[in-house]
């Protein structure tokens, strides 16, 4: 008997977190999709944002290119994983976002995910560039050559073609909210593709090149190399936070520069 | 010949319709109901957005704000049982020009049950009967509209929506319209059309003048 | 009959009528793949080495000229709109073109892909996986092609905006079946590559119908 009624009850609980939880994504999807919630609340972030950058990325420089030691293959060229490696996982988490936001456009059209998904989209391409870029600089010392055929270079290649498809179609599309999901089912079907992409570029790398030095995996890192990297990895993310919150913000008072609020902000 | 039977309901109703293009608004509080015998002609100067409410009631586009009920449900629901029941031809022709008339037709009635004769009846009427082996590409713009109207000959559906359907005819085939689209009405079908033509001698004409709505 | 075995079946003879739309890519790939011993070295034993990776590239750029032409038309006369206006599922639509697109391309370029590889001293060895891998492959680029038409059948120039698109999308295809054309000549095993084709064809008739039909859609909010 008793057992039933905790049994019960434990349903019960579960039923009504589940309710409160729903309740409160609702609430949250509302807030998000209202663009004045969203200028208001992160007015108020932003400088906290960009000292978090500032303060991230003098830190982790700093013990990175003086403090942590040489490595023992590489020397001092090394050190460029600490822009290198930042670039290259935000490039790619960025596209994915772009996807998702694209996605929440489609199927529920809050204007404020495609206004977010547009903005990523040449933040994450320079990312991406960034990434090839340092890599090119990093492979001259390795390899001897600015550039080698190498999986991972090859990948974020071909990552920075599918942000060129993307931003192509969006600017080529007359209509705005064409352009939006053009760019959203693009996207989405970029993102489904990457990991196949992926994969057969890193099959394809194995067979033709079965040793190669490649540029970041290492099967341990000492902590005095890790720490200031995972430093400028969190740091990364949070510029590009602080970026996606500043452009979005002006797309917001862009399209909304009608409405009295935007008005009374510009007045002001 | 035309295939409507009387015991069709139609009933279509649009509440409290607004929509918005580039944020201007078109119509706002609009209701439309359409229902057996009525021909409703949507009026307007250019840009009022006829054609666009007339997309919006075929259910082609679905960017707006109110009610749109089929039989009293939305019109999204069950969208292929709408679709099933009415006709629309937008101002574009759906025709291809490396094609016969004939091969055309078929494609344009291929959702229905319709055998090759009456096909050719159909183009007899709408006087394409000696085009039948000619591609669409040496008939006049005239004749390549009537090739996609000659399946108003052979539709079953009770709903008719046309966007402009006396563009580029002759007298003659003006003529012809009128009497289908009457017909149309008096057999207890509907007819929702957007036309700057003039179509005072069918009784159950009714005007929906856009634009002066407007603020 | 439905819409879509009409449209089918309206394409079919279109293609038919019209020989050039689907002739002349094909003449393109002939050509294309001529262009390599010109350009490099006519010499058999090298020539032999990079032949099946040469008539790789040469299907997948004829088969992006060809779809720029697949929805085109379509939004331009009005057809989208009758598809739309009819309720009948995009879904199915946007697969029955992908499948007209490949007869007309796809299934020509692997019937004369053996031509090319004597041209191109293709091994002996290589010409079933060369077919095989035509046969399984082309089909994935049609499918994939075919959401980049439908996104660009409304933009002015879009043939070469289509190609930018999807080029990318199409490396897996050339990675994998390159490399069973090429093991194949080395006398080595090559079914792994064509399992990995017959999986992205899979995939690719699951999902990319679906991207297609929203892809179509935004051509009709103009």
């Amino acid at each position: 008997m008793s057992d039933a009624l905790c049994f019960g009850g434990g349903v019960k609980t579960q039923l009504i977190a589940v309710v409160v939880m729903w309740q409160w994504l609702k609430q949250l999807y509302h807030r998000l999709g209202s663009p004045k919630w969203f200028y208001e609340i992160t007015t108020g972030w932003i400088p906290w944002l960009a000292v978090l950058s500032v303060v991230g990325t003098v830190v982790g420089l700093v013990m990175g290119l003086l403090y942590a030691p040489a490595d023992y293959l590489q020397g001092n060229s090394f050190r460029i994983i600490y822009i290198h490696v930042p670039a290259a996982l935000l490039a790619q988490s960025a596209f994915m976002m772009m996807a998702v936001a694209g996605a929440v456009y489609l199927i529920w059209r809050m204007k404020m995910a495609a206004w977010v998904a547009k903005v990523i989209a040449p933040v994450g391409a320079s990312f991406c560039l960034i990434a090839l870029l340092t890599g090119a600089i990093w492979g001259k010392p390795t390899w001897g050559t600015w550039w080698v055929w190498d999986a991972r270079l090859t990948s974020m290649l071909l990552l920075l073609f599918l942000y060129f498809g993307v931003m192509a179609l969006q600017q080529a599309m007359e209509s705005e909210d064409s352009a939006y999901r053009a760019g959203a089912i693009l996207s989405l079907v970029g993102l489904v593709n990457i990991p196949i992409i992926k994969y057969s570029v890193e099959w394809w790398n194995t067979l033709h090149q079965p040793a190669t030095l490649k540029l970041t995996e290492k099967p341990s890192m000492h902590p005095d190399m890790l720490i200031p990297l995972l430093i400028m990895i969190v740091t990364t993310y949070v510029f590009f936070a602080l970026l996606i919150i500043l452009r979005t913000r002006n797309e917001i008072l862009w399209h909304e520069r009608k409405r009295s609020w935007v008005k009374q902000i510009l007045e002001s | 010949m035309t295939a409507t039977s009387g015991s069709t309901i139609i009933d279509l109703q649009a509440r409290k319709l607004l929509c918005e293009r580039d944020d201007r608004v078109l119509f706002e509080q609009l209701d439309v109901a359409v229902g057996n015998g009525d021909l409703l002609q949507l009026a307007g100067p250019n840009g009022a957005g006829k054609t666009t409410l007339l997309r919006l009631l075929a259910g082609l586009n679905r960017d707006y704000e109110g009610e749109l009920l089929w039989r009293g449900e939305p019109l999204t629901d069950d969208f292929s049982a709408y679709a099933s029941q009415r006709l629309y031809q937008g101002h574009l022709a759906a025709v291809k020009k490396a094609l016969t008339p004939l091969e055309n037709l078929r494609w344009l009635v291929s959702s229905w049950n319709v055998s090759d004769d009456q096909l050719w009846a159909a183009l007899d009427e709408v006087e394409l009967g000696g085009y039948e082996e000619t591609a669409c590409q040496q008939l006049s713009a005239g004749q390549q509209r009537r090739v996609a109207l000659a399946r108003l000959c052979v539709a079953p559906t009770p709903l008719w929506i046309l966007d402009e359907p006396f563009t580029a005819l002759d007298k003659a085939g003006v003529r012809w319209l009128e009497g289908r689209l009457q017909r149309q009405v008096e057999g207890g079908g509907a007819v929702i059309i957007t036309s700057h033509h003039a179509l005072e001698n069918i009784a159950s004409l009714r005007q929906l003048e856009l634009g002066s709505t407007r603020a | 009959m439905s819409l879509v075995t009409a449209t089918i079946r309206r394409d079919l003879l279109l293609a038919a009528r019209n020989p050039g739309e689907w002739l002349n890519p094909l003449m393109f790939f002939l050509m294309v793949a001529a262009l390599f011993p010109l350009a490099v070295d006519p010499d058999p034993t090298f020539l032999s080495k990079i032949a099946g990776g040469v008539i790789w590239v040469a299907a997948l750029l004829a088969t992006l000229l060809s779809l720029d032409a697949l929805y085109k038309a379509d939004v331009d006369d009005g057809s989208l709109e009758q598809w739309l206006a009819s309720g009948e599922s995009l879904y199915a639509m946007s697969l029955g073109k992908a499948l007209v697109h490949w007869c007309i391309s796809g299934l020509p370029l692997t019937l004369m892909a053996p031509v090319l590889g004597l041209m191109l001293a293709l091994p002996e060895d290589a010409y079933w996986a060369l077919i095989l891998s035509l046969a399984v492959g082309t089909p994935v680029l049609s499918l994939l092609g075919a959401v980049g038409a439908a996104l660009t059948a409304g933009v002015r120039s879009g043939g070469l905006l289509l190609s930018l698109l999807i080029l990318p999308l199409y490396i897996p295809v050339l990675i994998f079946a390159a490399s069973a054309v090429y093991h194949a000549g080395i006398g080595m095993a090559w079914n792994g590559q064509i399992g990995f084709l017959g999986a992205m064809l899979a995939l690719a008739l699951c999902l990319t119908p679906f991207a297609s039909a929203a892809a179509l859609k935004l051509n009709l909010s103009r």
